[in-house]
């Protein structure tokens, strides 16, 4: 679908800047130490607490998706900055396969990081929350892969920063200033749970439905599947929305724009 | 000197001219402040205080000293006339809490409460002098609701029993406790203004609200409790009526799903008075009701987010377009630049803030009020502090935001490093509490964030267990201490800012 060279001219910038694989690094550390912190404060004293482990483990992605944000940013944005965006659109005039090559990197990226942090964090929850609480007797039986709604928290977390990269990509094809890019998309994401958690509950639901961090965060619950305001793949779903609609604008404005 | 200070001035202005000649800065300031203002006036949280006549008004009764208080409790009375002494021995107290699936079993919460106390009168909020056994606390002397002193450890048992006594002389009660009732210590003494000559005087039980945190702030349970203590061996001095007891639960809230208000049984000379509720100063969060007017204020964190943007960009702007060069030809002395920088950016933001919290914080309670929530009354004078220290956190933020930048000088890492340092961690003590109560308070304490303790209004009681967490208005630090953690950043930002601009090559 994108050309060969598109995709390896991409891959070569964004292995070479200095920053990329400091930043992948704290996507991953980032997901398990605060999944492992919040994982061993978690406590469930008696059967029906009504807590979602896998939740608690995987909570490291409220953190770790700003890292993959400014990555995502950056690898648009930066080009802006320094001017190189001339060259590249001269040595590759079809702008949206420049765009799409770009999407492809990072989200491959991404994904890679996303799947080692979300992994570790499993891990990290399998081992600490037996001692909190979260025990068969209490109904929880151990975090694990095999098991279906655990497994679709977990694929569904990695696949959460890979939308949050697209969203953060588009964002930053249309907008191009790196700074004012990192802080659209972390004030999109944010906005959304900061504002619900501050008006009524009628206006909450729905400001969780449609937010893309709080909508498509529902796809890590495992338990209490009926009160949350979306079902976790409708949840995923929204966020993959705002993410195509951010590519579409992105790519509008690279094409009419220019550079 | 005159040189000095009219150099300085024209460095301001300069950078003053920079600043609102590029209109991209200029709206988005404009739109941080309106951000503010509409979302603390926005569609708001809606409550039902006051919405069904005035007894469903939240506040609850004044204490002695005009602080709000709880004061609901089983109390087993008769009349003292002048002066006279009450004298108890406490065999067991027990009780029960709420369960997660809503009923109740046995146990007892640290500050469930059972003793003897004298009162000015029955009425909610009136003076007294108590003494108590509690679930966790050991034996106390609790007065006028704030007033509290540590008396014998432990707990009390049928093998360890207690033993209370309260002497009134005029005015003045005196606590004494003892574990074999024949040696006394003395607790504490207090004088209760205006105490009436004749007074209700006798046991009480009572139990307060039971909130618990599992993990994150997201996620606390808790109900109300009971309490029941057993008493023995009562003996009374002085002139108390000989009417008998009668009981009387103070404050019970009515309603079909209100708790049983408790009561009591005596015969043989054992008393034994079950109750619940507290006698205590009045808390916000789980274990009260209410929010503070920090509440109005959410939409800072979108200002957080465009201050920071903007103090970026002003000054990596200038390296962006090789201006810099230009700008320290004409201004050698580079501190006098960075200085001035900070001055402007943190002049036009300190403005900005103020105008849009002050109206969120002056309109947006009354709109809360009308909604039905019960928002802490806060005096004037620390409305104006929350407002002036909002729009103070701002700018400084946006000061740091300028040396972050000055130190890094690429707009995204710089940006992203003022995300990283201010915005997130108030947005996951504050707006969103993901984090434990134990990380999210060292956040509070040492981050940038702790800034934001200015907006505090509202007083940590030892004597009252509660989820006291920022994310429910209470601030590990004093306002104005938060705001130092806040400056020290700022200051240490600029003097990496100011050595490094000094010291490279532009």
């Amino acid at each position: 679908m994108v050309p060969d060279g598109e995709l390896r001219a991409e891959w070569i910038k964004l292995r070479t800047l200095p920053g990329t694989g400091w930043l992948l690094l704290a996507v991953v550390a980032l997901t398990v130490a605060v999944g492992s912190m919040v994982a061993s404060a978690a406590a469930c004293p008696a059967a029906g607490c009504g807590q979602d482990p896998a939740r608690a483990a995987l909570s490291g992605i409220n953190l770790s998706q700003a890292v993959v944000a400014i990555l995502a940013v950056l690898a648009v944005s930066g080009e802006y900055s320094t001017g190189m965006i001339r060259v590249t659109l001269t040595a590759m005039p079809r702008r949206i396969n420049v765009l799409t090559a770009k999407a492809a990197v990072v989200t491959g990226l991404v994904l890679l990081a996303g799947t080692v942090g979300v992994l570790a964090s499993v891990l990290a929850g399998r081992l600490l929350l037996p001692g909190r609480g979260f025990t068969p007797g209490h109904g929880y039986p151990a975090l694990s892969l095999a098991e279906g709604a655990d497994l679709r928290a977990a694929a569904g977390s990695v696949l959460y920063l890979a939308l949050i990269a697209l969203l953060a990509v588009g964002i930053a094809a249309a907008v191009r200033d790196s700074a004012a890019s990192i802080g659209a998309v972390l004030g999109l994401l944010y906005l959304f749970p900061v504002v619900a958690s501050a008006v009524s509950p009628h206006w909450s639901r729905h400001l969780q439905q449609i937010g893309p961090m709080s909508a498509g965060l529902d796809i890590q619950a495992t338990t209490g599947l009926r009160s949350l305001p979306l079902s976790p793949w409708a949840g995923l779903g929204v966020l993959a929305a705002w993410a195509a609609a951010a590519l579409l604008a992105g790519g509008l404005f690279l094409r009419w724009r220019d550079a | 000197m005159t040189a000095l200070a009219d150099g300085s001035a024209k460095q301001i202005q300069a950078e003053w001219v920079k600043f609102r000649t590029v209109r991209g800065w200029v709206i988005a300031m404009v739109a941080g402040g309106l951000a503010i203002v509409v979302l603390g006036l926005g569609p708001s949280m809606t409550g039902t205080c006051g919405k069904n006549g005035p007894a469903s008004s939240c506040s609850g009764p004044l204490g002695p000293g005009g602080e709000q208080v709880t004061d609901s409790f089983y109390f087993v009375h008769r009349p003292l006339t002048g002066d006279g002494e009450i004298t108890v021995r406490v065999t067991s107290l027990a009780g029960q809490i709420p369960t997660l699936s809503g009923g109740m079993q046995r146990g007892l919460v640290p500050w469930a409460k059972a003793g003897i106390i004298i009162k000015a009168s029955t009425r909610q909020g009136s003076a007294y002098a108590a003494m108590m056994v509690t679930g966790g606390h050991g034996v106390r002397m609790q007065y006028d609701y704030t007033g509290d002193v540590a008396g014998l450890a432990g707990s009390v048992s049928a093998a360890s029993p207690r033993w209370l006594r309260l002497t009134r002389s005029g005015s003045t009660l005196t606590g004494y406790d003892s574990a074999d009732g024949s040696r006394w210590t003395r607790v504490g003494t207090v004088t209760l203004a205006g105490l009436p000559t004749t007074v209700p005087g006798g046991l009480f039980a009572t139990s307060p609200q039971y909130a618990q945190t599992s993990g994150g702030l997201t996620s606390v349970y808790g109900g109300s409790s009971q309490a029941t203590g057993v008493f023995g061996r009562l003996s009374l001095r002085g002139d108390w009526s000989a009417g008998g007891w009668s009981g009387s639960a103070i404050g019970a809230p009515g309603g079909p799903a209100a708790p049983s208000p408790g009561g009591f049984d005596a015969a043989a000379g054992r008393f034994t008075v079950t109750g619940t509720g507290d006698i205590a100063p009045s808390v916000s969060g789980a274990n009260g009701n209410g929010v503070t007017i920090a509440q109005t204020l959410i939409g800072v964190f979108a200002g957080l987010i465009v201050v920071a943007v903007v103090g970026v960009l002003f000054m990596t702007a200038e390296y962006r377009r090789g201006l810099i060069r230009v700008t320290l030809a004409a201004t050698p002395r580079r501190g006098r630049v960075l200085a001035a920088k900070a001055v402007v950016i943190g002049a036009v933001t300190f403005a900005a803030g103020l105008v849009a919290a002050g109206i969120v914080v002056l309109l947006g309670q009354r709109e809360l009020r009308h909604n039905g929530v019960y928002v802490w009354p806060a005096t004037a004078l620390t409305e104006i502090r929350v407002i002036v220290g909002t729009a103070a956190v701002l700018a400084v933020a946006a000061v740091i935001a300028l040396a972050i930048a000055t130190v890094l000088r690429r707009s995204a890492a710089a940006v992203a490093t003022v995300i990283v340092v201010i915005v997130l961690p108030y947005l996951f003590t504050v707006a969103v509490p993901i984090l434990p109560l134990g990380p999210a308070d060292w956040l509070a304490r040492v981050s940038p964030a702790a800034g934001f303790a200015v907006q505090s209004t509202l007083t940590q009681y030892a004597q009252v267990s509660d989820v006291y967490a920022p994310s429910a208005g209470y601030w590990p630090l004093a306002p104005w201490a938060g705001f130092a953690v806040l400056c020290a950043w700022a200051a240490a930002a600029l003097a990496l800012a100011a050595y490094l601009l000094r010291r490279r090559d532009a």
